[in-house]
């Protein structure tokens, strides 16, 4: 790997080293590697990631991109928006809604053109599918739109990038843990608020153990989403929040982070993800005594509806007694009438899946499936330029974000399935754009005097933890409490004894023990730092849950059970306000409000 | 609401736990001079991977032990190392099916730089597989999709589906003993782009393979196929290449 030989400079026997690039982008997921083919041809450019770019999570995305090519039949890109919009209960800026679903169709003749090898249709175009939510004239019936490669469609985005960049010589630091964002004054910054820019990040190499300073232009964020605070999630296990966590200890505000998705199928207890491309398919959800029961919540669509209506509906169906298994704690995936040819060609992983994980076939048997934490809605505040925000509308200079870190907002409080890897591409590409115009035009604005200071500390603090709480306890701890209390169905009092459990974690937290001492690929040390993110991450979540009492796309509020557009009509910004390690978490947390952008689609009820 | 547990058909079918010994190739280079092997007693259930193991005794048991992991369902690619002596993804391994009247021995992946436990430098590898030219070499540029048939797509199917975890490459013993042999999974790759009808660059490749270091190193071993975890026909693969280098095209 190209790596330049930078300044050294030592601290005791941490060793920090020092580079300068014009961006920098922290994630090398399908964001951060489509924001690097951007930016590589035009800047000097660097990605960060914690991983080998190969093993980000894109990877595990299986049914599909959205794009209204009308390949199969009659589509556009307005339906797209309205689509959109609707699916996110009308809480999607539909500014930027309208940007993707607009770019979604260059977005994938890109990715063709890099070579992506889509599935085809008998006359050689991409083919597409159905999926949830996604209809034709408004509602009246599914379209297919979804572009895919059998269920393997973020495997295949994740190689092309890749590829692409590796095509480009794209500059790689792999297995380097960004811990800190560096921000400084803003030269000649007036008025009453002290503006402050981005000015590069501070990293740990998890083989040496070295600091490394990158001094840059402009810092792109795409750092993904934070599924392991919750037990049960589709989720790799490195998906720990940091980047989000960083944004969030600087300060800057995080927006709608109540807003989680659980994907309806996840394999039962396990959380592993079926796509919903096998519904796409024309799989059919059933409870226990075999009844479609989606046929009674969504007449028109069905097994088709939206993730968020469809994981509440699986939830009641168990709830009242109608679940399957012994403990009738699940809902079934019957694949069994689309034969073994459609699952061997269209759906051979989840269909491998199935058969390893449960030692279920799909071809003959319905898979238990019930709802798993998947997706982040909310996240770092960005305009459509991917510029992130520091309130409601000020921009932080050279800061940037995309992917699902971000929030634009374009999946408001429901993300349509298959608008994630359209998401990572328009907005992954528009952060490349615009990070680079700005890094031409700007000039690197002066480091602190010892910029890697907090991280040298943090990396000591941790190595050097002898107390007697094990980091593995408190963790699940977290995620089991938030699985009981903060997942498809919430309420004050559950959300109150998750911040209460938090508070207790954060107490044990100062006093965990780590067994090893080493430098060299210290994933013990990793694991104790990640644990302090996904506790930060996790009571945004629930502050932000709390203060929306209605009832919301992914939220949904028992003691509120009905949408409320005069009061919650707009977006969520969470602020750190204090020191988060006080008991109450109104202490530290304080929530605001942001209007929401509408143009050309008034709310509705949602109905399907 | 429903709760969920982790392991329900543990819970279901009432499926008692029971010991499993796991041997683990150790080594620290910031303390120990050579690698040695360590036993460690975890309670298992059948349905469990190895990969649970594996956390178990990190989280539980001895914090030092180091591996790779991330989505644990067998698509990122980061937990090949061997088990009982075949290279295997740690999270697609359940306990089931291995006889644990036995213990279980795990080690890093050969072939590859020992960096710390079941960690190794991956670096080799990937040099390897950036110079056989893996993206999609054209030189049109269409303002729309490039047509593709069915049938043209499929001929390559197979070979898309790598997730570059080096299970194969590092199973193979050519590669044990010539590390400058480019190896299974690097010509995978080149399989994947040699046999795509939309690219023009198969005949670079087909050079690049044709050389000492190539596909004339492979020995037909199929330790490739049987180590891929995703199921890729990675023999056939490299035959499909060594072919279309002595006809001269795809």
């Amino acid at each position: 790997m190209a790596t330049k030989t930078p300044d050294t400079t030592s601290h005791g026997d941490l060793t920090t080293h020092h580079h300068q690039f014009d961006v920098v982008i922290v994630g090398a997921g399908g964001a951060g590697m489509r924001a690097a083919i951007e930016a590589g041809p035009h800047a000097k450019t660097a990605v960060i990631s914690k991983l080998y770019p190969t093993r980000s999570h894109t990877g595990a995305a299986q049914g599909g991109m959205a794009a209204a090519l009308a390949n199969i039949e009659e589509d556009s890109w307005e339906w797209h928006t309205f689509d959109t919009v609707k699916g996110g209960d009308y809480l999607v800026d539909q500014d930027a809604a309208e940007i993707l679903a607009k770019e979604a169709i260059d977005a994938v003749i890109d990715l063709e053109n890099m070579g992506l090898p889509f599935n085809r249709t008998p006359d050689g175009k991409i083919d597409q599918r159905r999926f949830g939510g996604h209809t034709r004239d408004h509602g009246k019936a599914p379209v297919r739109r979804s572009c895919y490669a059998a269920d393997r469609t973020g495997h295949m985005i994740l190689q092309t990038l890749f590829q692409n960049c590796v095509k480009l010589g794209i500059e790689f630091y792999n297995e380097f843990y960004v811990l800190d964002l560096i921000m400084v004054d803003e030269p000649g910054a007036k008025g009453k608020k002290k503006a402050q820019q981005a000015a590069g990040v501070v990293a740990y190499e998890l083989a040496t153990g070295d600091i490394h300073v990158f001094h840059a232009k402009s810092v792109v964020f795409a750092t993904g989403g934070f599924g392991k605070i919750y037990k049960t999630t589709s989720n790799a296990h490195t998906l720990t929040g940091d980047g989000v966590g960083i944004i969030w200890r600087k300060g800057i505000p995080l927006e709608d982070m109540e807003f989680f998705q659980f994907h309806p199928t996840g394999l039962a207890g396990l959380g592993i993800l079926l796509t919903e491309g096998a519904r796409g398919e024309g799989a059919i959800l059933r409870n226990a005594s075999g009844e479609r029961f989606m046929e009674r919540y969504a007449p028109t669509i069905k097994d088709l509806a939206p993730r968020d209506i469809i994981a509440r509906c699986m939830v009641q169906e168990v709830q009242e007694g109608r679940g399957g298994g012994p403990n009738k704690d699940y809902v079934f995936l019957d694949c069994t009438h689309l034969g073994a040819e459609v699952l061997e060609t269209k759906l051979p992983d989840i269909t491998e899946f199935a058969r390893t994980y449960l030692g279920v076939d799909p071809v003959h048997e319905p898979v238990p499936v019930m709802p798993t934490a998947h997706y982040a809605m909310g996240g770092i505040p960005t305009n459509i330029k991917a510029e992130v925000l520091s309130d409601n509308d000020t921009v932080v200079k050279g800061l940037y974000a995309a992917g699902e870190c971000a929030c634009v907002s374009v999946h408001g409080s429901n993300r349509l399935g298959t608008n994630s890897l359209l998401d990572i591409n328009v907005f992954g590409k528009r952060a490349g754009r615009y990070s680079v115009e700005y890094a031409k035009k700007a000039k690197f604005a002066p480091l602190p005097d010892d910029p890697a200071k907090e991280v040298r500390e943090m990396i000591e603090r941790a190595r050097s933890a002898d107390g007697v709480e094990r980091l593995a306890s408190l963790r699940k701890e977290l995620q089991e409490e938030m699985d009981r209390n903060a997942q498809v169905f919430r309420t004050d009092e559950s959300l109150r004894s998750v911040a209460k459990t938090i508070h207790s974690l954060r107490e044990k937290y100062k006093n965990i023990g780590i067994h090893d001492r080493g430098k060299r690929f210290n994933t013990d040390l990793l694991e104790a730092i990640e644990l302090g993110f996904l506790l930060d991450i996790a009571e945004v979540v629930v502050a932000s849950a709390l203060e929306r009492k209605e009832s919301r796309g992914g939220h949904m509020r028992d003691d509120y059970p009905d949408r409320n557009d005069e009061k919650y009509l707009v977006h969520t910004m969470a602020y750190l306000t204090g020191d988060a390690t006080s008991a109450n978490v109104e202490d530290h947390i304080t929530i605001d409000w942001k209007p929401v952008v509408i143009t050309n689609y008034p709310p509705m009820e949602r109905k399907y | 609401m429903a709760t969920q547990t982790s392991n329900p058909s543990a819970e279901i079918a009432e499926i008692p736990s029971f010991t499993v010994t796991f041997i683990v190739r150790r080594f620290d280079p910031e303390n120990d001079a050579e690698p040695y092997w360590q036993d460690f007693d975890v309670e298992m259930y059948s349905t469990d991977r190895v990969l649970d193991g594996l956390h178990k005794i990190k989280w539980d048991i001895d914090g030092t032990l180091s591996f790779r992991r991330s989505c644990a369902h067998g698509i990122c690619g980061s937990d090949a190392m061997r088990i009982n002596g075949r290279n295997r993804l740690a999270c697609k391994t359940l306990i089931k099916d291995l006889d644990i009247s036995q213990p279980i021995y795990i080690e890093a992946i050969k072939g590859l730089p020992l960096e710390k436990d079941l960690i190794v430098d991956m670096e080799p590898f990937f040099e390897s597989y950036r110079q056989v030219q893996p993206f999609l070499i054209a030189s049109s540029k269409p303002d729309k999709e490039r047509l593709q048939s069915p049938e043209d797509r499929a001929r390559f199917d197979d070979t898309t589906k790598c997730i570059l975890c080096a299970a194969c490459t590092s199973s193979c013993p050519v590669f044990w003993t010539d590390g400058q042999y480019f190896g299974p999974a690097a010509i995978v790759n080149a399989h994947r782009f040699i046999f795509d009808s939309r690219d023009e660059g198969a005949q670079v490749r087909l050079d690049i393979l044709n050389d000492k270091e190539g596909v004339w190193r492979c020995r037909t071993t199929f330790n490739c196929t049987e180590a891929c975890p995703r199921g890729i026909e990675v023999t056939k693969a490299i035959a499909e290449v060594k072919q279309a280098v002595l006809r001269g095209r795809p």
